[in-house]
């Protein structure tokens, strides 16, 4: 019974993640690569993207401390920084990504500044909320992927 | 996969594809060799265009006498590159005496029609929107070893609009290939209600 448990509370996380906006399909796509052999490729790439883009985001703070900005600059890091957002499923991330890079676009620092701090908030909050998910869906054994969140 | 009658070359390692991904960011890489191992085949990944040329034996550092090359049946590289874009090592691949003949994928995040027009141009097997999903490898690999099996035919890495490609039973692609002769010209392709660009999927947004 507490292995049912689990796996309903895995599965209103997963639910709650999506119904939220904070993961799309290509999440769903990377859970379908796992299997007996490889349990855990999601969470290991979701850990290898947080690791590697720590260091775009302090590059683009770096680069945002300049002055002229450079808006090139600046929009070749993020779209690395998208790209690998949209390969994990990081859904409001990505879409604070796409605004950033219409704000370097449009030669708006502000409007940078403000959707940089914006989609580290969402970054953050991501992050958070799938260390919880890995977790629960750690404890609650396999079979937790079985649900498909409607 | 196999249908009868086919040959499988000892070049196609145990009927094990041999592909070479290329793609700066690791996230990307780490998909893209799943991917390929789901699809059961022997897979290489190098993170730029430089260390791809390097490993085929292209950057110059060998000489083509005695060097025995490195046996490579698909190259799939992602577009947006430091140093080198997936465009420049694809023409370099398609300089190559020896690698001219090996299908190049490239793979992006940005739908834009004149860098896909370009790359298929310049001989692209194919064009895959990134995030590119396990169907879109499985269908160019099934693609990729069909055409390994019958060697008899003759393919130029220009391919031309009439070659006889049955499209996919799935109807959700994410690539643009020159492969359907429904299609003129990519960038003929009007809005994805219109029939003629019924190939289209719903991911890809034209800006037309």
């Amino acid at each position: 019974m507490d292995k049912i448990h689990s796996l309903r509370q895995v599965a209103a996380i997963k639910h709650s993640l999506f119904e939220q906006g904070y993961l799309d399909e290509q999440f769903i796509q990377l859970e379908e690569l796992q299997d007996d052999a490889n349990p855990n490729f999601v969470e290991e790439i979701v850990t290898l993207y947080y690791r590697d883009s720590s260091r775009l985001i302090t590059n683009l703070d770096q680069t945002l401390e300049r002055n002229p900005l450079d808006f090139n600059k600046l929009d070749t890091i993020m779209h690395q920084f998208k790209g690998s957002s949209s390969s994990i499923g990081a859904k409001k991330v990505k879409a604070e990504c796409t605004l950033f890079r219409e704000y370097c676009r449009a030669r708006n620092g502000e409007g940078c500044r403000r959707s940089f701090q914006q989609m580290k908030k969402e970054y953050a909050t991501l992050r958070k909320k799938l260390e919880t998910y890995f977790q629960m869906a750690r404890q609650a054994g396999p079979k937790e992927t079985a649900f498909r969140p409607k | 996969m196999a249908a009868a009658g086919d040959v499988f070359l000892p070049e196609v390692g145990a009927g094990k594809l041999h592909v070479l991904a290329v793609d700066d960011s690791h996230v990307d890489r780490k998909v893209i060799e799943r991917l390929l191992k789901i699809s059961s085949c022997q897979v290489t990944v190098v993170e730029s265009g430089s260390r791809a040329l390097q490993y085929l034996g292209l950057d110059g550092e060998k000489s083509s006498i005695g060097f025995d090359s490195v046996k490579v049946n698909l190259i799939m590289t992602d577009y947006s590159m430091p140093g080198m874009t997936g465009y420049e090592l694809l023409k370099k691949i398609k300089e190559s005496s020896v690698f001219r003949e090996v299908p190049v994928v490239v793979m992006s995040s940005e739908n834009i029609l004149t860098r896909i027009d370009s790359c298929l141009e310049e001989g692209a097997e194919e064009f895959l929107l990134k995030p590119v999903k396990l169907s879109d490898v499985k269908r160019v690999t099934d693609f990729i070893m069909k055409g390994e099996g019958k060697k008899g035919v003759k393919k130029s890495h220009k391919r031309s609009r009439s070659d006889d490609y049955s499209p996919p039973s799935s109807s959700s692609s994410s690539s643009i290939s020159t492969a359907f002769s429904s299609v003129s010209h990519p960038c003929d392709l009007s809005l994805p209600a219109s029939p003629s660009s019924a190939l289209l999927s719903k991911k890809t947004r034209l800006s037309i």
